[in-house]
């Protein structure tokens, strides 16, 4: 049975983390050379880490099972990216973040940590920009924010609708420079299926070779898994199909214990499931309930009726109507947060009131939206995501209300680790996603 | 709703491939493209045949895994959208479709519609990137960007790097998938010191993997899933003509 230690620093919590870096100990240059370290994963977490590692000197080999490292799932993050850089003024600092943090987390994470990573965000943007990550500039040519997520500071960096896709690339140029000077040695196309262990420690991987078939060994001084979270441990999820959690749970067989994982966000506007058939979920952007109202009918016949084509939205009266969120939430409405989302309009659906075929489905109506600012203002407003909707659906939002689902986004519970963010496993850590 | 394929298989990369013909039936309207393939392997599996290898993972038109010319075209009938993003309603009942994979000298096929792209990251790998390592950046506001040509630099950053450009092209040419890198770089001030070195060892990187040239058809323009612009052609050779020139 493993102690879990977490091996939190000395000293107040803001000089935690500095007291760490200035006694670390320091491996010579001469033996950095000879330490290899095995990479799995190369969404942010992995090719920032393997990219790092190479340039201080590490030989590293990473993994992907994707053709290439630039299409890990982290490129599928659309929102932005917080830092507590305090451009706007507007009262930000490191401390802020990390009570935002904390408070998003529902106070279970682990304050240190949280506090590390709330006072390194600020070099995140910065080197992200060093990278050439297009972030939206103000006309004056510094960066855009924009609040996000309810916070009352704007420290939300952006890329258009593509955040994640963008810092993905930085992360992946990186990586490719270091694989272009010889410091990494990529393997695309290989799956991690097991984690070696000599007398207790990691030592190394044995990865499927995803062309040949062929089970293939590699030896690591260290092993980072960097492989994602298990939200595909659903039936449905949004994550991407290769997502598969395979590296987490092979660790997790080897003795890294795993923390919180009841802790499964489940996103309140995604497209309903339409039949068996169907292989993942997308989801639509949480903006949309800024302008969009949620409702099901009041009576069970309505809804049945919608639902066997014999009425449609328009059809059922504005009294007719149950804004559930508006009803149940009145001082936070339609956007109250996710998981509150998400719980009432399963609540509405056990209760009969589906308005999709398989009776799991509520609308979510821009009609109010479009009198008060016009059509042109709200298609403006949500550009790309009512013609994705569009062409997912076949059905304009403009016209009839969307219809929406909660749907499993992401997870965050994981693996066990410490400050060190290694697991219970000696030499096996731990970073980004599989992490609880 | 029921369709005719008739889909590229070759068992490895030396075998040779032949189409084969399959009918599907029972297939919704609002299934995607590629889930009508998942339908059509299950299908295959419970035959006990091999199912069809394909590329495929966000499946939301953002990774740029999935890949498949369809019926003549990369990404399949519309216009910036991917393969996965393909819905079978844009089909009508009883189609034949074809179905191969992106076709091109420098990605050789693997497995029927599975083909190597890493001659991407090799280019990538030669100077798609800003040489600065881990802790080394500056405040970021301390390199004002006009806006303008931020806009401009994201427009490029935007693609997905899913070879369409190479697939719709008669000469099999990358130009717009390595411009799209080096306008991004060259319009940022971030990739001013590199700037020569970059655009000499990408484009001469992209010769080396056997990569065609560019007669100006256009083909990568109207098939690129992302509308990356071929203006990002003429920015590349004006950066290539420039460091050659500096080189001399
Ligand atoms: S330029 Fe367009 S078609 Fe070519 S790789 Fe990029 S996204 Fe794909
Ligand atoms: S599967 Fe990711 S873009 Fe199509």
């Amino acid at each position: 049975m493993s102690e879990l230690n977490s091996k939190i620093p000395e000293g107040p919590l803001a000089n935690k983390w500095n007291n760490y870096k200035e006694h670390a100990k320091l491996v010579n240059p001469a033996n950095k050379r000879k330490l290899e370290v095995i990479v799995v994963g190369t969404g942010l977490a992995g090719a920032a880490a393997a990219a790092s590692l190479a340039e201080l000197g590490y030989q590293v080999k990473a993994f992907c099972f994707q053709d290439s490292p630039r299409r890990a799932h982290s490129i599928a993050a659309q929102g932005g990216i917080n830092a507590a850089k305090n451009y706007k003024n507007d009262g930000d600092s490191v401390f802020r973040l990390f009570y935002d943090t904390i408070k998003g987390g529902d106070f279970r994470a682990r304050e240190a940590n949280v506090y590390r990573l709330a006072t390194e965000s600020r070099n995140i943007i910065d080197q992200c920009v060093a990278q050439g990550v297009p972030f939206a500039r103000e006309y004056g040519g510094l960066l855009d924010n924009r609040s996000f997520g309810g916070s009352q500071v704007s420290r939300t960096f952006y890329a258009r609708g593509q955040t994640g896709q963008q810092l993905l690339l930085g992360a992946y140029g990186a990586l490719e420079r270091q694989i272009g000077l010889g410091n990494v040695k990529m393997y695309s196309r290989h799956e991690m299926v097991e984690v070696v262990t000599i007398e207790g420690k990691a030592r190394g991987i044995i990865a499927r070779n995803l062309i040949t078939g062929q089970l293939e060994r590699y030896f690591g001084h260290a092993v980072l898994l960097a492989s994602g979270g298990y939200g595909n441990v659903f039936f449905l999820s949004t994550n991407a199909m290769g997502s598969n959690v395979t590296a987490a749970w092979k660790a997790h067989k080897k003795g890294a214990y795993f923390a919180n994982p009841c802790y499964t966000q489940i996103h309140p506007t995604c497209i309903p499931v339409t039949g068996d058939y169907q292989s993942k979920l997308t989801l639509m952007s949480e903006s949309l309930r800024n302008d969009g109202r949620v409702w099901v009918p009041k009576t069970k016949e309505d809804a049945k009726a919608i639902r066997e084509g014999k009425k449609t939205a328009v059809d059922i009266k504005e009294e007719d109507r149950d804004y559930y969120l508006e009803r149940k939430y009145p001082s936070f409405g339609n956007l109250c947060p996710r998981d509150i989302a998400s719980r009432a309009a399963k609540e509405a659906c056990d209760d009969g009131r589906g308005i999709v075929p398989s009776g799991l489905g509520v609308f979510l109506d821009f009609a109010d939206a479009i009198k008060r600012l016009g059509v042109d203002v709200v298609k403006a407003r949500y550009g790309e995501l009512f013609p994705m909707y569009q062409n997912i659906t076949n059905e304009d939002p403009l016209k009839t209300p969307m219809k929406i689902y909660p749907a499993v986004h992401y997870v965050m519970g994981g693996l066990w680790v410490d400050y060190e963010l290694m697991t219970t496993v000696t030499g096996l850590y731990c970073l980004g996603g599989p992490r609880g | 709703m029921k369709f005719n394929l008739k889909v590229w298989r070759q068992k490895n990369a030396k075998a040779q491939g032949k189409l084969v013909d399959y009918t599907i039936d029972n297939i919704n309207a609002d299934m995607s493209f590629l889930e009508m393939v998942d339908v059509l392997n299950d299908n295959l599996t419970r035959k006990g045949e091999d199912p069809i290898a394909f590329d495929h993972d966000c499946r939301e038109g953002i990774c740029g895994m999935c890949s498949m010319y369809i019926s003549g075209r990369a990404h399949g009938p519309h216009h910036a959208a991917t393969t996965c993003q393909l819905y079978m309603r844009s089909f009508k009942d009883g189609d034949t479709i074809y179905v191969e994979p992106f076709r091109a000298g420098a990605f050789p096929i693997i497995k029927d519609l599975v083909t190597d792209r890493s001659a991407f990251d090799r280019i990538i790998a030669k100077g798609g990137f800003v040489s600065v390592n881990t802790g080394q950046a500056q405040d970021a506001n301390n390199l004002p960007v006009d806006k303008a040509d931020a806009e401009k630099a994201m427009d490029a950053a935007a693609c997905i790097g899913c070879g369409a450009c190479v697939a719709a092209c008669p000469n099999s040419a990358a130009m717009l998938f390595v411009s799209a890198k080096i306008s991004q770089l060259a319009l940022l001030p971030q990739g001013g010191p590199e700037r020569n070195n970059r655009a000499i060892n990408m484009v001469n990187q992209m010769d080396e993997e056997g990569f065609g040239n560019c007669t100006n058809i256009g083909a990568c323009e109207a098939e690129c899933p992302k509308e990356i612009k071929l203006t990002n052609i003429a920015r590349m050779n004006r950066e290539y003509l420039v460091a050659s020139l500096i080189n001399e």
